[in-house]
C-alpha cells in the first residue's frame, strides 16, 4: 500500500469525486476503453447500459482467468492489487455500485489472501467502506472463491456461480446490466479492464485513446507462451505487429526452429498460419485475418510441433469443461474428441474432414454461450490452413481399420 | 440429525462469509471449500451440515459440489499434484513430464499412491502459461519443469 500510493495510488479517487458519475462513465467511453476478458466489449458502452433507477447493482470482477495460454491477471493480482481496487472503486462510482466481488478461480486461493490483505489496507485508509473521502459514496468489495470450473469465466455463468449454483451459463437478454447479480443490474469486467480505469481517469480519456489504432485504443497486455525464448506478458500498444511481439519482445523461436502457427488471444480463438505474422495485433486487424484478440495469449506453435495432435488437446479441453447444459456443445465436443483421436491413431479417412466441419457447423452459434464456438475455432482454423497435416494420417491406413 | 459439526473457529469462519452475501446460499462455494481444506473430502454428512446452515437441501449441495472439479468426495493424498496439460504446457513437453511423474510415484495418473502422500491428476490451463510446463501441488505453482527438478519438488515433500 505504501509503496502504491508513493507512486500515485488512489490518486485518482479525488479527481473523480470532484466529478459526477456520468462524467466518468463518458471518460470511460471517449477512451475507447474495450472489454480485455475477450469479447473485446466496449467498457464504457457497457457500463451506460445499466437499468435506470434500479438498485443496489453490483460489480463483479472477473478473475476466474483460465482461457488456455492467458496468465495476465494473475499477475496483475499478484503484483498490483491495488490497482484493480482503485479501478473498481471507480467503477463503482461512476455507475453507484455499493457491493463489488472479485471472483477468482479456485486455483488462486493464496491470491485472495493477498487480494484480501489489500482490501483491509484500504479499508484502513478509507478508500473502502463507508462515507469514502467524505463523499457519502459506500463501498464493499470481498474476493469469492470458484471451485474449478473453465466456464465461470462466462459472464453469466460467473453470476449463477456466485449466487450458490452450477456455473451455467444463462440464457441472454436479458443481459446482466439489466438482470444479473442476484437479478439486480450488475457490472462485470475483467481485472486488466478495470486496472485500466485509474489510467484514464488521471491522464484523460484522450491521452488513453491517442494510443493504439483508430478503433483499438490503448494497450494490451499479452501473455506469450509456447515455443518462444522468453515467454512472459508484455505490454504492447496496440497494432503493434505480431512479428514484432514474438520475435523482438519475446526473443524468437525456440531452439531457433521456424513457425509454424500462431494462436493470437487464447484456444479460443482461431490460429493462423507463420505466412499472417505480420498481422497487426488489434481487434480490427485480427478480425480481418479472421480470428481474434481474445484474451491476449498468444500461443506461439513451432515446425516441429504437429497441428493434429495440438488441435485434439485443445478439443480435450473442451470436452472436459462444456458444462453440458446445451446439446450441441456437450455431444459435438465429444464427437469432436472421438473423431480426431481416430485421425491421429491412422483409422481416418478423408470423409471425416466433412464429418468434423458438418459437426462445427451444428455447434457454431447454437448454444446459450460461445464455448462451443471456442472448441470450433482451432478446428476448422486447422483445417483451413493446415489440411495437409491432417491428410498426412490417412496415408497408409490399413484397410479394414476405419 | 447431521454427523458433522462446524468447529468453534470455523463457526466463527462462517458467520464472516455470510457477512459478505445478501443472500445465505451465495456462500456455497466458500463452505465447500472451507470443509474440503479442513476435512479433505467434502462427506455426504458435511454436506447435510452446509445444506443447514444455507436453507436448502443436502442433495442440492451434492448438485453444486459434483459440478466444479475442485471439489473431492473420495480420499486423496496429503499432495494433490495437478499437472497442466494444456496447449502451452503440451508445447513444452508436458506428457513425458507427466509420465516421469508417474513413474517416479509408481501410480498411474488419476491414483494415489498407497501411503496416501501423493495424488496425481491431469489438468487443464492453470493460467501460468508463460513458465510452462507447469504443474501446481496443492497451493504452491512450480513452473519451468523438467525432470530433475520435479525429483527435486517432489523429494523436499514429507
Amino acid at each position: 500500500m505504501k509503496v502504491y500510493e508513493e507512486q500515485g495510488g488512489y490518486q485518482s479517487l479525488k479527481k473523480a469525486f470532484d466529478q459526477e458519475p456520468d462524467e466518468i462513465v463518458a471518460a470511460v467511453k471517449a477512451s475507447g476503453l474495450r472489454g480485455r476478458g475477450g469479447a473485446g466489449f466496449p467498457t464504457g458502452l457497457k457500463w451506460s447500459f445499466l437499468a435506470k433507477d434500479v438498485f443496489p447493482r453490483y460489480l463483479c470482477c472477473n478473475a476466474d482467468e483460465s482461457e488456455p495460454g492467458t496468465c495476465k491477471d494473475r499477475e496483475l493480482l499478484l503484483k498490483n492489487p491495488h490497482l484493480l481496487l482503485e479501478g473498481m472503486i471507480l467503477c463503482s462510482y461512476a455507475c453507484r455500485i455499493e457491493t463489488g466481488y472479485i471472483y477468482m478461480r479456485g486455483e488462486f486461493h493464496d491470491l485472495s489472501f493477498i487480494m484480501d490483505k489489500a482490501i483491509e489496507e484500504a479499508h484502513a485508509k478509507g478508500y473502502l467502506g463507508k462515507n469514502i473521502m467524505g463523499t457519502g459514496f459506500d463501498l464493499e468489495i470481498y474476493t469469492h472463491l470458484g471451485a474449478g470450473a473453465y466456464i465461470c469465466g462466462e459472464e453469466s455463468a460467473l453470476l449463477n456461480s456466485l449466487e450458490g449454483g452450477r456455473g451455467e451459463p444463462r440464457m441472454k437478454p436479458p443481459f446482466p446490466a439489466v438482470e444479473g447479480l442476484y437479478a439486480k443490474p450488475t457490472v462485470i469486467n475483467n481485472v486488466e479492464t478495470l486496472c485500466v480505469v485509474p489510467y484514464v481517469v488521471n491522464e484523460g480519456a484522450e491521452k488513453y485513446a491517442a494510443l493504439g489504432t483508430e478503433k483499438s485504443k490503448g494497450t494490451k497486455l499479452v501473455s506469450v507462451s509456447g515455443h518462444v525464448k522468453r515467454p512472459g506478458n508484455y505490454e504492447v500498444v496496440m497494432g503493434t505487429s505480431t512479428r514484432e511481439i514474438i520475435y523482438d519482445l519475446a526473443g524468437g523461436i525456440r531452439d531457433d526452429n521456424e513457425l509454424k502457427a500462431f494462436i493470437p488471444g487464447g484456444s479460443s480463438v482461431p490460429m493462423l498460419p507463420a505466412s499472417q505474422v505480420d498481422v497487426g495485433y488489434d481487434y480490427e486487424s485480427l478480425a480481418a485475418a479472421g480470428t481474434m484478440l481474445g484474451s491476449g495469449a498468444l500461443i506461439v506453435i513451432d515446425n516441429k510441433a504437429n497441428i493434429v495432435e495440438t488441435t485434439l488437446r485443445l478439443i480435450s479441453f473442451y470436452m472436459h469443461e462444456s458444462c453440458g447444459k446445451c446439446t450441441p456443445c456437450r455431444e459435438g465436443t465429444r464427437w469432436l474428441h472421438q473423431i480426431v483421436e481416430r485421425i491421429l491413431q491412422h483409422k481416418g479417412q478423408l470423409e471425416h474432414i466433412n464429418k468434423i466441419e458438418d459437426i462445427c457447423d451444428n455447434m457454431s452459434f447454437k448454444t446459450f454461450c460461445p464455448l462451443a464456438d471456442a472448441c470450433v475455432a482451432p478446428v476448422m482454423s486447422s483445417i483451413k490452413h493446415f489440411r495437409s497435416e491432417y491428410e498426412e494420417f490417412f496415408k497408409n491406413t490399413p484397410v479394414g481399420s476405419v | 440429525m447431521s454427523g458433522f459439526t462446524f468447529s468453534e473457529k470455523q463457526e466463527e469462519e462462517i458467520a464472516g462469509i455470510l457477512a459478505k452475501y445478501p443472500f445465505k446460499k451465495s456462500a456455497m462455494l466458500p463452505l465447500l471449500t472451507l470443509v474440503q481444506r479442513a476435512e479433505q473430502v467434502i462427506s455426504p454428512e458435511a454436506m447435510v451440515a452446509i445444506g443447514q446452515k444455507l436453507d436448502c437441501s443436502p442433495a442440492y449441495v451434492q448438485s453444486v459440489l459434483s459440478f466444479y472439479a475442485m471439489y473431492h468426495t473420495e480420499k486423496v493424498g496429503k499432495y494433490m499434484i495437478l499437472f497442466c496439460i494444456n496447449i502451452s504446457c503440451q508445447l513444452n513437453g508436458c506428457d513425458k513430464l507427466l509420465e516421469y511423474a508417474a513413474d517416479k510415484l509408481d501410480i498411474k495418473v488419476g491414483e494415489t499412491t498407497p501411503d496416501e502422500k501423493f495424488t496425481l491428476h491431469r489438468e487443464e490451463c492453470l493460467a501460468d502459461c508463460t513458465n510452462a510446463p507447469m504443474m501446481r501441488v496443492n497451493d504452491t505453482f512450480y513452473g519451468n519443469l523438467t525432470e530433475h527438478r520435479i525429483d527435486q519438488i517432489l523429494d523436499s515433500l514429507d
